[in-house]
């Protein structure tokens, strides 16, 4: 059987390689991902962002359980940051996750940063495309959970969580400007910790500021009170999910169209920025011009950037 | 354009212990070497740790045993490995193990054993040799 048609049955083995060929990027990888492109676009993408530790794992483990007793099955992508000192990563998510292990509905990948800033890693969107096309209905996407700057989720998942905890008032208050606007739907994790209530409220006021999405103006993010470590206001949560699945799909679709065609928009232009600046880069080493060179004329104020780039692209592009 | 491939590595602890410094201390240390190691922690069975193994498809296997579970759990987990067609993925382990154990793990496919005193230096070096990140599929 030949690859495409291995993922496309669902060979966990086939999936998980490909996922890895992704990662390191090689070239073999994007050319059965095209076959696969058109198998896609079926499953629900759900995004879990929040700050270190407030409990994304546990909830992300509580939510798969909760669609698996309705009869969906999971992938599960979990980000967690690489070393910038030695590159090197330790992924721990799966940890809070063990309970689906040996459940054939769940595909659970560990990743790693690898540099890349944002939220995600740069084979996110790709590695998406692969457990969409083996099949399953409910893509979930753990964010790095570094802090503020992790915006790239709302142009990647389809419903967007965005995870607190009691006592983060203040915190609330830094974050607001940023990430505050890409949750769709607010969580207040730990819900066993003193000042739930009041960190609810304090939620609830910076929204009703108009502190939501641009262009979802007719969406009421909802905050849900969670206690994931058992299992409380799951139910709960999906249910807010849901909603949300049905906001997108009311008056014609319009807002689903919306979503969908800014995730494929965000994956063009990476994929047109990637492969431009390796073709450029490729047909200047095959001309001889050498970036080094380039760099040392920059450096020296020989040249500047921008004029090298113009001349470049004038040499190059014609 | 493809970068340097990185080896992936799976930590993992069976038995029903809870002995997981020497587990977490190795994770580090090969972090510290530039490798990706998922995390697992304590009180995997052997099928889980293979589950793990294959869905995040890493090159190795490194096994952490202080509490002689070692008996039951290396030899299974070599099968399931077999019978999964992942019998490319290398296992070591490290802990304590009586040393009439020794020769009868690296029998059944252990590559190598690893014991308390063992240098981190030693340990991440033998890596470097002996295990390669796989090769890319061929579309
Ligand atoms: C610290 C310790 C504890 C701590 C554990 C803390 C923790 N979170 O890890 C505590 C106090 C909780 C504990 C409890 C118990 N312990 Co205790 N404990 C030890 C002790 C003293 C040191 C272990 C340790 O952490 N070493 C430091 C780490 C860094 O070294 P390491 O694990 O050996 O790892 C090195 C190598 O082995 C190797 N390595 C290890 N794993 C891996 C994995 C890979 C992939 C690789 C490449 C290498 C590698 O590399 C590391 C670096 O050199 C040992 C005795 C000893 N000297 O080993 C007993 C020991 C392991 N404990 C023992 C026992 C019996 C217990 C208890 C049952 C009761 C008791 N007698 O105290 C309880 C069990 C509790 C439970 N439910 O698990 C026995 C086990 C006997 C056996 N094999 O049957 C030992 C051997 C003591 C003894 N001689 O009786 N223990
Ligand atoms: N008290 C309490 N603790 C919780 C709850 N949910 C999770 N925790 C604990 O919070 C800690 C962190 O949980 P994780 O799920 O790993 O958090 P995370 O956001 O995924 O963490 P990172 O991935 O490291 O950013 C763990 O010790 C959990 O057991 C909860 O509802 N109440
Ligand atoms: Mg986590």
């Amino acid at each position: 059987m030949s690859i495409v048609n291995q993922i496309l049955a669902g060979d966990v083995r086939a999936v998980a390689r490909l996922l890895r060929d992704i990662d390191d990027q090689m070239p073999s990888a994007r050319e059965i991902l095209k076959e696969l492109y058109p198998h896609t676009g079926k499953a629900y993408i759900l995004g879990f962002t929040g700050s270190p530790g407030v409990g994304k794992s546990t909830l992300v483990d509580q939510i798969a359980m909760e669609y698996r007793k309705r009869g969906l099955t999971v992938g599960i992508l979990a980000i967690d940051p690489t070393s910038p000192f030695t590159g090197g990563a330790i992924l721990g998510d799966r940890i809070r996750m063990q309970r689906h292990f040996l459940d054939s509905g769940v595909f659970i990948r560990s990743l790693a940063t690898r540099g890349h800033f944002g939220g995600l890693t740069k084979s996110t969107n790709d590695m998406i495309t692969v457990l969409d096309a083996m099949g399953k209905d409910i893509i979930i996407v753990e964010t790095v959970g570094v802090g503020q700057d992790e915006v790239d989720i709302a142009n990647c998942a389809h419903t967007t969580v965005l995870v607190t905890i009691p006592g983060m008032g203040d915190e609330v208050q830094a974050i607001k400007a940023g990430i505050m606007e890409i949750g769709n739907i607010f969580v207040v994790n730990k819900a066993d910790r003193e000042g739930s209530r009041k960190t609810v409220r304090e939620l609830r006021n910076l929204i009703e500021l108009g502190l939501r999405r641009l262009g979802d103006q007719h969406w009421e993010p909802p905050i849900i009170e969670t206690e994931a470590l058992k299992g409380r206001g799951i139910p709960e949560l999906l249910d807010a999910v849901e909603k949300h699945r049905q906001y997108l799909m009311e008056n014609d679709r319009s807002q689903w169209e919306a979503v969908t065609q800014k995730r494929a928009k965000t994956q063009l232009l990476e994929t047109l920025r990637e492969e431009a600046l390796a073709e450029l880069l490729r047909r200047m080493a095959n001309r001889g011009v050498s970036l080094d060179d380039l760099v040392r004329k920059v450096t020296a104020r020989e040249t500047d950037p921008y004029t090298v780039v113009q001349d470049l692209l004038q040499c190059e592009l014609k | 354009m493809a970068e340097e491939r990185k080896l992936r590595i799976l930590i993992a602890k069976p038995g029903l212990d809870g002995h997981d410094r020497g587990a977490r201390v190795i994770a580090r240390a090969f972090r510290d070497a530039g490798f990706e190691v998922v995390y697992t922690g304590c009180h995997q069975t052997p099928e889980q740790i293979v589950s793990t193994a294959i869905q995040e498809d890493v090159d190795l296997i490194g096994l952490s045993i202080l509490s002689g579970a070692h008996r039951y759990s290396f030899p299974r987990i070599m099968e399931l490995l077999k019978e999964n067609n992942a019998e490319d993925i290398t296992v070591i382990g490290g802990g304590i193990f009586p040393l009439e154990d020794i020769p009868k793990l690296k029998a059944i496919g252990i590559k190598e054993i690893f014991e308390p005193g063992a240098k981190l230096d030693d340990i991440v070096q033998w890596v470097r040799t002996n295990v390669k990140p796989r090769k890319a599929m061929v579309a």
